[in-house]
Parts: structure tokens; C-alpha cells; sequence
């Protein structure tokens, strides 16, 4: 059990590490040295950083696998670019900055709604019939978003269920998704979300609630015991989570002049899972790397051409094997004397 | 007739996830992980009768029968490379592993066979059935699916019940431990499942593909989602569940695009899931393990 200071210690290392990489990717942007493929990146990966320290509330810290993350980013992403536009054509509202914020807590709220309504039936059950549940959320909210249309009218919203004969500028294209999005995401925008999610999921992790939540993860009977409500703390892992996708997924959105509904797919909540895991169950600092990294990296080995995908595909099996072999396990613990044991990782053991 | 002709079109799909499922909850039931690599394994053994009915001009037997043999190597070598390193580590780290595999398979198919969508060449050349003086139509790979799929049925419990390897294969899903305490060798076990997992998935592929003749490197993946809620739908681990789980699917999706609407049809499929575990949270046929204090 590392002491309140030790913690306070490394959580404002990671602070202080994020504002540092910010200040000096702003310099590089004002200096142009920073490559273009990077600077149009820089947006996407904070809202991966923010997916990333959101799954590992729930995955990590509450111990329930969720198999649908995407599902939340879509839900912020639609309602955030819905906002946007409404509050654009509806209320010439043309500041982008106040814009960008009303669109973010919108996705949020919207996300966050739908996370309290998913997560009361979700939370029932356990293990990987839980899993496969948040799956099947995760597929119905990609399929019924392909059927949502939305248009602005003066000021008043439509929407439409496969039905897209709507009045006034269309917003929502059901299959087509959002078309003509203006983009506002700035980088600015996005760190400030990113180190919104990690104040959030910091301060949640090292609570009162927080400690109930890993009580309720380590041993749920015994944590039913001494008293505590186990719904209620899982849903409060679960609903912070969903808002925070929700809001990454609004910054995400309005970065993009375009969004399918089919983008949120499994394949992306896997992804972000597989930034989770790398980065080590119940670590923030260590998503917020992996996200980062593993964002990049798929770029970065685009001389491999054809082969891209394959690379990472093998890179991501051996650092999976590798991490798991017994001698390179000690072998790592003999050269960092002060490495932290995954507290998450036992308990998911199964 | 309509109504008819769509759940015999339901119980046909079906019978594919359920060949499909069948892989996914043997895997579960005895190694305990979600194998996703799985759904990559129909998409190579149906690349695979393609070639060989295709460029080696094979008969149907032959080119299912080097399929199968492809498959069952595959699904054994994937075990014994990236499964077997994991067995005391986190479900977790198997889950990722696992997807990692399935990226690789994908991809390794992208670049043997390209992006572009191969159509399937109509091997099971059987007429068609007509019921009802004409008015109900079954075609024969209809009826093909859902016969083999009944024959895999017996053949699989028979083989669970009657067999040594199918007893021990129920020993080790039931208690991995005293299962080796008994003397019954764990690792073949598993490595013996994964083949019987893979070999059907190569039968999957072909009747995935006589019906829906579209072949691409990714063509495994949604069956294989589907076969997986399938196999939860019926209870993860029970071969009963999968077979019953994967026929339910089918019908409710094909009937779902019939009647209530075609866009939302999958939404449909994952609808009724969760309704169904949330009355019945270990699934249709699960068992419900005591929590022990």
C-alpha cells in the first residue's frame, strides 16, 4: 500500500509531465517543427488519451471488463457535433471556443445518460457474460446510430428515425453520419480535457469512494460486509467513465469534417482496451502512454507499407508474450527496484 | 410461406453460428479464454477452398478436406505459439493476445489475397427443394447447413460422452487441477480442442460462404461476433447451449430483418442477448456456479 504522499507525489509528476509536453509541443507548433502527420494527430490522441484513462476506470479500477467504450464516444461525438451545429445555425453563435465547450458537456450529459441506463442492467452480472453484454450495448448503439437524422430549423432541432426527410440544414445523415462538420477542436481544447479526465479519475481513484470501488473489485463479498453499496459504486465507476468518453468523444468528433457511425465500432473499443492493457490494468499514467504511443506507432510504421498492420499486429502478440514471461518478469524487477505491482491484474486473474 | 421459407432461411444461418460457436465454447469451457482469433480461422479455411476448388481445380471433398487439415494445424499452432505462454497470466493478457492473433490472421490474408472481395464459387450443387406445389422453395444449401449441422451435433456428443478424449476433455473443463491429479494430460487436452474448434470452423467457412458468397479478408469477423453472443446466449461452456443459442440467433436475426426492420437487424440480435441474460444471467442452458464464502 503506497503511502498518501507517495501518491500525491506521482500523481503530480503526471501532471507535471503532461503541462511540460504541452508547453513545448505549443512551442514546436509556433515553430513549425513539428512534423504534419504529427500536429493533425495531436487532437485524436488526446481524445484516445482520455478513452484510455476512462476504460481503466472501469476495467482497471472497478474490475469489470467492458467490451462497448466505443459505444459511449459515438453517443458524445453525435450529440457533440449536433450541439455545434445547432448552436451555429440556430443562435449564430460563432465564438468556436464557448462553441467546442457547450459541444463537449453536451456529449458528455448525453453519454452519461445513456451510461446510467446501460450500466443498471449491465452491472447485474459478472465476468464475461458482463462483457458480452457491454459488447451487444456497444453494436445496438452503432446500428441505431446509422438510422439517426437530425437537422436544424431556425432554432428549433429535428430528428428523425430512418427517416430523413427533415426541415432546414441536415446535421445527422443516418449511414452517410455527420457530413460538413465545422472543425473547433483545438489542441488546447483537448489537453485541457485531458487533464480534466485525469483531476477526475485521480482524485475518484484515491477517495472514499475510490477505495470502495477496489474494495468492491478485490472482494466483493467482503466488501458487501463491511457495508458498502456495491451498485452503487460500480455505477459511479461506469458513469464517470461513459462521460468522459462521451466528452472525448465530442472533442473527437468536431476535429473530423466527417464521421461514420460504423467508425465506432468493436474494433475501436478493443483498441482502446489494448491501450489499456499495455499500459498496464489499474495504471493511469501508464494509459496515457500506451494511448499516445500506440497511436502514433501505427503512423510511424507506415514505411512498412502493406506490412503495417501486420507489425503491429506481431508487435502487440510478443510485447503480450513477453510481458507475461516469468524470466523477463524478473529480469525487469531486478533493474527497477521501484516497480509498481499492478494491484488490477491479480484480481482479473480468473 | 413467407413466414416459412424465412425460419427455414433463420434456422439455416443458424445452424452456422452454431458451427461457429461450437469452437468458441469448447475453447471457453476448457482453456477458459475468449479464443477471438476464432472468426479468422472460417475466413482462412473458406480462402482455402477457394483456392483449391478454384486454381487447383479440387473436387468439394478434397478442397474441404485440405481446409480442415489447414485449419486444425492452424488453430493447434496458434495454441501452442501464443496461448500456451499464457496460461498463468491474466484473462486479460490471453484476451489481447488473442486479438492480436486475429489482426494477424487478417492481415496475413490481406496480403496472400488481396482487399478485394472473392466471390465464392457455387460448390454445393444441389437443386432445390419445392414444398407445397411450388409455393415454398428450400434450397439445397439450406438444407445442406442445416443437416450437417445436426450430424456435428450427435457426432460432438457422442464424442463427449462415449470417447476417453471426450471424457477427459468434460474432466478438465469441470476442475483443471484434479483433472491432472487424475493423470489425464492437460495441454494435449486443449491443444486437442482447439483442433476439433478449428476443423469445424474450416466447415463453417464453407457453408458461411455457399450462402452468403462473399469472401474477403475480413469476412470472419461479424460471424464470429455472433457466433460468440450465440454461444453466451446458450451458456458459455455447454455444447447443448451453443448448438440452441446459435439456431435462436439466426432466427431471430433473419426474422428480425423480416418483419420489424433490415437496418436495425443486429441491434435486434444484441436486444434480445441482453433481455435474455438479464432474466437468465448464465445464459439459456448455463449452469450457475455457488459462490463459495
Amino acid at each position: 500500500m503506497k503511502t498518501k504522499r507517495a501518491r500525491f507525489i506521482t500523481s503530480l509528476i503526471t501532471y507535471a509531465v503532461l503541462i511540460i509536453l504541452f508547453i513545448v509541443l505549443t512551442v514546436m507548433i509556433n515553430n513549425k517543427s513539428i512534423s504534419r502527420t504529427l500536429k493533425g494527430q495531436l487532437i485524436p490522441i488526446c481524445s484516445w488519451i482520455v478513452m484510455a484513462v476512462s476504460l481503466n476506470l472501469v476495467v482497471g479500477i472497478s474490475g469489470e471488463l467492458s467490451l462497448g467504450h466505443a459505444g459511449f464516444m459515438s453517443l458524445g461525438a453525435f450529440s457533440g457535433i449536433v450541439t455545434s451545429g445547432w448552436l451555429l445555425n440556430g443562435f449564430a453563435m460563432e465564438d468556436p471556443t464557448l462553441r467546442l465547450l457547450l459541444a463537449i458537456v453536451a456529449g458528455g450529459l448525453v453519454a452519461g445518460i445513456f451510461g446510467a441506463l446501460i450500466g443498471i442492467p449491465v452491472l447485474r452480472l459478472r465476468g464475461d457474460y458482463l462483457a458480452i453484454v457491454t459488447l451487444a450495448f456497444g453494436e445496438i448503439i452503432r446500428n441505431v446510430m446509422n438510422c439517426v437524422y437530425a437537422s436544424v430549423d431556425g432554432t428549433s432541432l429535428h430528428f428523425g428515425f430512418l427517416n430523413g426527410a427533415l426541415p432546414g440544414t441536415l446535421l445527422l445523415n443516418g449511414p452517410m453520419g455527420a457530413v460538413k462538420v465545422k472543425t473547433i477542436s483545438t489542441f488546447t481544447a483537448g489537453f485541457l480535457l485531458v487533464m480534466f479526465a485525469l483531476i477526475v479519475v485521480l482524485n475518484l481513484v484515491h477517495s472514499r469512494s475510490g477505495r470502495a470501488i477496489m474494495a468492491a473489485r478485490d472482494n466483493r463479498i467482503a466488501a458487501e460486509a463491511m457495508g458498502i453499496n456495491i451498485t452503487k459504486y460500480k455505477m459511479m465507476a461506469f458513469v464517470t467513465a461513459a462521460v468522459l468518453a462521451g466528452m472525448a468523444g465530442a472533442l473527437y468528433g468536431l476535429s473530423m469534417a466527417t464521421l461514420v457511425p460504423t467508425k465506432f465500432s468493436f474494433n475501436e473499443s478493443i483498441n482502446v482496451l489494448v491501450f489499456v492493457v499495455l499500459g498496464g490494468i489499474g495504471n493511469i499514467p501508464g494509459s496515457i502512454v500506451s494511448a499516445a504511443a500506440l497511436t502514433i506507432l501505427p503512423e510511424k510504421l507506415r514505411f512498412l507499407q502493406n506490412y503495417r498492420m501486420l507489425a503491429y499486429a506481431v508487435l502487440l502478440i510478443l510485447v503480450m508474450l513477453l510481458s507475461n514471461n516469468a524470466l523477463v518478469k524478473s529480469l525487469i524487477r531486478r533493474i527497477n527496484p521501484f516497480g509498481r505491482k499492478n494491484r488490477g491484474e491479480e484480481e482479473l486473474r480468473a | 410461406m413467407v413466414f416459412l421459407s424465412n425460419l427455414v432461411n433463420g434456422i439455416s444461418l443458424g445452424s452456422i453460428y452454431a458451427i461457429i460457436a461450437l469452437g468458441y465454447t469448447m475453447v471457453y469451457g476448457i482453456a477458459k479464454m475468449l479464443n477471438f482469433a476464432h472468426g479468422d480461422i472460417i475466413m482462412v479455411g473458406a480462402y482455402i477452398i477457394f483456392c483449391a476448388a478454384q486454381y487447383w481445380n479440387m473436387p468439394l471433398p478434397v478442397s474441404l478436406l485440405i481446409a480442415m487439415v489447414v485449419c486444425t494445424a492452424l488453430g493447434i499452432t496458434i495454441e501452442k505459439l501464443a496461448y500456451k505462454p499464457l496460461r498463468q497470466a491474466t484473462s486479460l493478457a490471453v484476451l489481447i493476445t488473442a486479438i492480436g492473433m486475429s489482426y494477424l490472421l487478417q492481415n496475413t490474408a490481406l496480403l496472400i489475397w488481396g482487399a478485394n472481395p472473392k466471390v465464392f464459387p457455387d460448390m454445393i450443387d444441389t437443386g432445390s427443394l419445392s414444398l407445397f406445389g411450388g409455393q415454398l422453395l428450400i434450397k439445397g444449401e439450406t438444407l445442406i447447413t442445416i443437416a450437417v449441422n445436426i450430424l456435428i451435433m450427435i457426432g460432438l456428443t457422442l464424442f463427449t460422452s462415449r470417447t476417453r478424449m471426450g471424457k477427459a476433455m468434460r474432466c478438465v473443463s469441470e476442475d483443471r487441477g484434479a483433472a491432472e491429479l487424475m493423470g489425464i494430460n492437460v495441454n494435449s487436452t486443449i491443444s486437442i480442442t482447439f483442433a476439433i474448434g478449428s476443423a469445424l470452423a474450416a466447415i463453417a467457412g464453407l457453408l458461411l460462404c455457399s450462402s452468403y458468397p462473399m469472401l474477403m479478408p475480413t469476412t470472419g469477423s461479424m460471424p464470429g461476433i455472433k457466433a460468440f453472443t450465440a454461444a453466451v446466449f446458450g451458456g458459455i461452456g455447454s455444447i447443448p447451449g451453443a448448438m440452441l443459442g446459435g439456431v435462436l440467433l439466426g432466427v431471430i436475426e433473419i426474422l428480425g430483418k423480416a418483419y420489424i426492420s433490415t437496418e436495425l437487424g443486429d441491434a435486434i440480435v444484441f436486444a434480445v442477448l441482453i433481455i435474455v441474460l438479464l432474466v437468465r444471467p448464465t445464459g439459456l442452458l448455463g449452469k450457475a456456479v455457488r459462490e463459495k464464502v
